[in-house]
């Protein structure tokens, strides 16, 4: 009770700085999070646009359920191992935590950012190395931080063609160790010299050699396209939207606080243990720090010096991590005996400018994923929005309750409205969870089907953005009981 | 090593970098200023911070002019008097534009450099006030900050800018033949160093955002913003006034420090010119440098060079009294007024006057991917127009699509474009041997040979396969346009677009008009032009058009100067001393001298005995020897590849011998030879405007400058009639025709000049 009330007011601090306050404020207040949910829900499911998202003539595709292992800041437990034993933990917790048996499986799919190149097709290492059978097939799916939502919409499309029943649908990403390559010119050199034949043409080549050469090659951190950093262009996009660095930082506090809260109460049921080679068995997320508002305010500008107002506080910070889901054909899933915990519906991937409008993707996809399913903001019970700086995800909020914004860059006729914050990201965030690049979508996911569930809603919407200036959005139905 | 550094930053000034100029406008400004409410500048107070707001009515850009000068110094009053503001932020309101200088209206409307320099003087004391102001000002600059304005915002205590492309700090006041007169020849100096103080104000160069932070001429970078709440343009004004407001205030509250940390280069820089020995052997070489390329023909470097010893030899009160004394003395002169009247003239030739076209072009299509061709789609890809380079044959049309390529990345290596646009830009380039594609191409220019049949089969292929709407454009240099549009089935189509090479360099182009073409097709052509970034004029179609024409007779008397035995070397050192930025001898190699050949034949037979003067057995023999220019490798000069001095061609000798002209001595002292060739040159020009073939004497002026390289400081041919006297040329013309003939017979409009001195081409 106490902590509900140190939430409520703090919610309510935050609104009053957002855009479009009264019509939040208003329901909110009258609505205050203690009150049960049970009521909500019944009421909620009466005024639905529609019943049900299913289609006719076309496969219901389910997700039975998914876990991640925890999600830790980068250089901490998992800093010695190598991305597949990441994504081999999770696929084990999820055979565990599923029964499923390892030979039904048709199909493994995994996304990844940063690649390991030992390991450049990481799903099927990992699904080997799990004990899966070695005729089931793998590949891996890259598309940034959105990387596991394309995995599992390949499952779904997979099912629902009929190509597949059963799909494992997956994420990775380790950041404790990245590649680092040779320069290219000594890349060259190293390559020429495999080729030389004689010791004249070795001594040739190596005479060629200069000390610079062997200065390292870092992965790039910048956008390809524009060169920019994406926390450079987060704190303009902010800048942009007049988001204040107060705002910011509440928003991180709110995601740090929620996601305590959300671990405190056991909500994360999705997490499963890790017992690392060498270590202790890792239980939970270690990157939920809430904080106070004045020693946030202390931390330097990361990005834009020395007046910029993204900070390490108020962005999501480097992680280690894998997910996976257990994706079928419904009918498949009831004739294995599961219950399902929700239906994956209409998606949607959005790209726009990567340079102005990197982190708008939800943006872009959320009025389009809910036109296409024929609902509207009302009809979402829960919203799970991939949160990679504060400043994007209120620049998002304020862009989806902008007519101008509607109408000069996305050419619709008006707003779509921005999602009322009482069920948005309520469980935590990225920013407070941790953002495995490629292991984020299923966490996602998880989090809408598991609150849907919890909280007895139907309809949940996934967003998130990308590098690239890409973005996706995902209708979530929950599994009736 | 400094003194090097300072000399080789200069290597890049040339005569014709004196005409880029961007954004430097001019305005009249009629209205009177009320006493109450100002029209260029409203302030507003936030917290302790006043935010002064440059906005001058009714312009796309601030100039510093006499009411915004007093009404600066209004506010300024009161800012400094108000109990309740700390410090101020110095913004303009309008996008794209801080202060683009002073008002050049201003200047030429003084008769007397006292008063000039009294323009000067009362800037310099405003300026220093603002320098020595307690209250710290920040100038928050986005977009031109030129000239004066420029001044102002070194005045500042603080600069923030935004690292917009539009963003750009410069000096430009040397490419009008005037110095910096309001403080900039004594500041800068100090703030970036003697080096690269004269290297900003001898080349008047723009600086882009990122390279004034790293020069320490700004404080403090804003990157633009995309769209949010706002326009894009919009907010980042905004934002910049914000973050200009917290650094005011930090400043204010001494949290701040205006100073600069000086990197190890610069501090051993200013170590270095802390010696007086070493700051002499700067200026000595700087000095040098200018001397040799200016051939002192402009004075403006020369003086900039002095104002700025000045200042630092013997004290600022010298220096500003200098400066200011200067500054008047160079606005009186023929070659500021010449580079004025130019810069005005470009600005002219900046706009389309024949309006918007019913449908803009998109899709280009290219003919030949020779110099020519290729050059034209390097000047279009990156403007966003999709271009077909077509050509018959893989190699010819590879040679091209590199030369595109090549052009593009060499912009990346001077890191004016990213790798990564460069690419999107290529893409724009389809390269084929066939006309796929044509039927959705809006224009089509055709860059092949100069042969009339030729271009009759082409544009009769073309026309084929073309939608009606398609625009056919023929980049030829003489054959006139009315001729090749004779077999087309649609001549209010076809126009001429005569580019320069090479085409991403010159700056001109010359669009020609037929009786038949239609307005819709000169402002299609005319807007492809400004897409392209050229600067135009629009003439009537005719033998050799205008620029061609003009050249033709000067040609023909390099060809008789040096049959009459004077030497390429010696000709080419007289016509560069003269201002000529190409000497005549390499310009035919330039040229070619088949080229040269074919339009001496051409436009020989057209006008006959005025065109007439060198014998065409010089060229043809040349030829007949495989001497076609620069591109032959042999010419008047032999050319080598990584070779930069030229030797002389010593076959040309025996040719030049045995078609050797007696010469006659009293037309033929080197001032003569100048102006054998000049007043030709000048004759046809004015017979040109006489003849309608010329719509203004601007046009003119910039087609001869910026085509053909007459000298700038002489304004162009018209502005030189103007400013050395019509009379004096007639003369000249009379002296020697009746050495020579008919070719120096002045035309009649030249004499209507000489016979009433107060007949002017511009008034």
């Amino acid at each position: 009770m106490n902590q509900d009330l140190r939430m409520t007011s703090l919610l309510t601090y935050t609104l009053k700085n957002l855009p479009s306050t009264s019509q939040w404020a208003l329901r909110f207040s009258m609505r205050p999070l203690s009150c049960s949910s049970q009521l909500q829900a019944a009421t909620a499911v009466q005024t639905k646009s529609k019943q049900t998202l299913a289609k006719p003539n076309i496969r219901n595709v389910v997700v039975v359920d998914g876990v991640r292992i925890p999600f830790l800041l980068s250089g901490t437990s998992y800093k010695d191992l190598m991305p597949h034993d990441l994504a081999r933990a999770a696929l084990s917790g999820l055979l565990h935590r599923t029964s499923v048996p390892k030979d039904v499986v048709d199909y493994i799919i995994f996304g990844t950012v940063i690649q390991e190149v030992k390991t450049s097709n990481v799903a099927r290492e990992a699904a080997l190395g799990a004990g899966f059978s070695d005729k089931t097939p793998a590949h891996t799916v890259t598309m940034a931080c959105i990387s596991s939502n394309q995995a599992m919409t390949t499952a779904v499309s997979l099912i629902a063609s009929g190509q597949c029943d059963v799909v494992v649908a997956g994420g990775v990403e380790l950041m404790s160790d990245i590649p680092i390559r040779h320069s290219r010119r000594m890349r060259k050199m190293m390559l020429d010299l495999s080729k030389a034949k004689t010791l004249g043409q070795r001594l040739s080549l190596i005479s060629k050699f200069r000390l610079n050469f062997l200065s390292p090659e870092l992965p790039a951190v910048a956008e390809f396209s524009t060169n920019e950093t994406m926390g450079h262009s987060a704190d303009r996009l902010a800048a942009a939207f007049a988001i204040s660095r107060l705002e910011q930082d509440e928003y991180a506090l709110r995601s740090h606080s929620l996601a305590r809260k959300a671990q405190d109460e056991g909500l994360l049921s999705d997490v499963v243990p890790f017992k690392v080679p060498g270590k202790d068995t890792v239980t939970q997320d270690n990157g939920i720090r809430p904080s106070s508002l004045e020693q946030m305010a202390k931390l330097k500008p990361a990005f834009i010096k020395p007046y910029g107002t993204v900070t390490a506080a108020n962005s999501s910070f480097l992680t280690d991590g894998a997910s996976a889901v257990l994706i079928l054909a419904e009918e498949k899933a009831l004739a294995m005996g599961y219950k399902p915990k929700a239906y994956l519906r209409d998606f949607m991937y959005v790209s726009q400018d990567p340079k102005d409008q990197l982190l708008l993707g939800p943006t872009y996809a959320t009025p389009k994923v809910l036109e296409k399913a024929g609902l509207t903001m009302n009809d979402i019970d829960a919203f799970e929005f991939h949160e990679a700086f504060s400043g994007q995800i209120l620049a998002n909020l304020k862009a989806m309750d902008s007519d101008w914004f509607a109408q000069n860059y996305m050419g619709r006729k008006a707003k779509v409205g921005s999602p009322p914050l009482e069920k948005f990201n309520i469980w935590g965030g990225s920013l407070s969870l941790g953002h495995p690049f490629g292991a984020t979508g299923c966490r996602l996911v998880m989090a809408t089907a598991n609150r849907l569930q919890k909280e007895g809603g139907q309809y949940g919407l996934v967003a998130a953005c990308a590098a690239g200036g890409q973005g996706h959005a995902m209708i979530v139905e929950a599994y009736p009981k | 090593m400094v003194a090097s550094r300072a000399v080789g930053s200069l290597s890049r000034f040339t005569a014709s970098r004196m005409l880029r100029c961007p954004g430097y406008i001019c305005r009249n400004f009629t209205r009177s200023s009320a006493l109450l409410t100002r029209t260029h500048i409203n302030y507003g107070v936030k917290g302790d911070v006043a935010v002064i707001r440059i906005n001058s009515p009714n312009s796309k850009v601030n100039t510093l002019g006499q009411e915004l000068h007093s009404e600066f110094i209004e506010v300024m009053n009161e800012v400094w008097s108000s109990s309740q503001i700390r410090s101020a932020v110095l913004i303009s309101s309008k996008p794209g534009c801080f202060i683009a200088g002073a008002d050049l209206n201003m200047l030429t409307a003084c008769t007397t450099s006292q008063e000039v320099t009294q323009i000067s003087q009362e800037a310099q004391r405003m300026f220093e006030r603002v320098e020595k102001s307690t209250k710290p000002i920040v100038a928050a600059i986005n977009g031109s900050c030129l000239g004066g304005g420029l001044e102002l915002a070194i005045s500042c205590q603080y600069r923030i800018a935004t690292k917009d492309k539009k963003t750009v700090l410069g000096s430009p006041e040397v490419l009008l033949g005037i110095l910096p007169g309001a403080g900039a020849t004594q500041r800068l100096p100090k703030m970036v160093g003697v080096p690269a103080a004269f290297d900003m104000m001898l080349t008047g160069r723009g600086i882009r955002a990122d390279r004034a932070k790293k020069m320490g001429l700004v404080d403090q970078l804003v990157e633009p913003l995309g769209p949010g709440i706002k326009p894009p343009e919009e907010r980042t004004i905004e934002y910049l006034e914000e973050v200009a407001i917290t650094f005011a205030k930090g400043l204010a509250d001494k949290k701040i420090s205006p100073k600069r940390d000086k990197g190890l280069v610069e501090k051993l820089t200013s170590y270095a010119m802390s010696i007086p020995f070493v700051r002499q052997q700067i200026y000595k070489k700087v000095e040098e440098k200018v001397r040799k390329q200016t051939k002192g023909l402009y004075p403006a470097p020369l003086k900039i060079i002095d104002v700025v010893k000045t200042g630092i030899e013997q004290g600022s009160d010298a220096g500003y009294l200098s400066e200011s004394q200067k500054f008047g003395e160079l606005a009186m002169t023929k070659e500021s007024k010449a580079l004025m009247g130019l810069y005005r003239g470009q600005t002219l030739c900046k706009k389309n006057k024949f309006g918007a076209p019913q449908k803009e072009v998109k899709q280009l299509a290219i003919l030949g991917a020779g110099l020519m061709g290729a050059g034209i789609a390097q000047v279009s890809v990156d403007k966003g127009l999709q271009t077909i380079l077509k050509d018959a044959t893989l190699a010819a049309l590879g040679r091209g699509q590199q030369q595109v390529f090549r052009g593009l990345n060499d912009k990346v290596k001077k890191k004016a474009l990213t790798s990564f646009e460069r690419d999107a830009f290529f893409s724009n380039l389809t390269g084929q041997l066939d006309y796929q594609g044509f039927e959705k191409a809006d224009m089509v220019i055709e860059a092949v040979f100069e042969d009339l049949s030729l271009k009759h089969k082409v544009l009769k292929e073309v026309e084929a396969v073309i939608p009606d709407r398609c625009v056919f454009a023929s980049n030829t240099s003489a054959l006139p346009i009315s001729e090749i549009a004779a077999v087309s089935k649609r001549p209010e189509k076809v126009i001429g677009m005569h580019y320069f090479s090479p085409v991403d360099k010159m700056q001109l182009l010359e669009i020609i008009t037929t009786q038949k073409t239609s307005k819709d097709t000169t402002a299609s052509a005319v807007e492809v032009g400004l897409k392209q970034g050229k600067v135009i004029i629009v003439v009537k179609d005719g033998p050799g058009f205008y620029t061609t024409r003009c050249l033709a007779p000067m040609m023909s008397e390099v060809i008789r100067i040096l049959q009459e035995g004077v030497g390429p070397k010696k000709l080419d050192s007289l016509t560069t001393s003269f201002g000529f930025p190409v000497g005549a001898a390499t310009l035919v190699d330039e040229v070619g001298v088949d080229v040269a050949k074919h339009v001496a034949e051409n436009l020989g037979k057209v006008f006959g005995e005025r065109f007439a003067g060198g014998s065409l057995e010089v060229l043809k023999q040349m030829i007949s020897k495989g001497f076609l220019g620069r591109k032959s490798g042999k010419g008047f000069y032999i050319y080598q590849e990584g070779v930069k001095n030229k030797n002389l061609n010593s076959d040309i000798n025996s040719i030049l011998a045995s078609l050797k002209v007696p010469s006659q001595p009293d037309v033929s002292s080197d001032e003569d030879i100048q102006y054998r060739l000049v007043t030709r040159f000048v004759n046809e020009a004015v017979l040109c405007l006489q003849e309608g073939v010329l719509a203004t004497p601007t046009e003119g002026d910039i087609g001869a400058v910026f085509g053909l390289g007459f000298p700038p400081c002489l304004g162009g041919p018209f502005r030189f009639v103007d400013l050395y006297g019509a009379q004096k040329i007639v003369d000249r013309l009379r002296k020697y025709e009746a050495a020579y003939g008919k070719q120096f017979t002045p035309c009649q409009l030249l004499m209507d000049h000489a016979s009433s001195p107060n007949k002017k081409f511009y008034q």
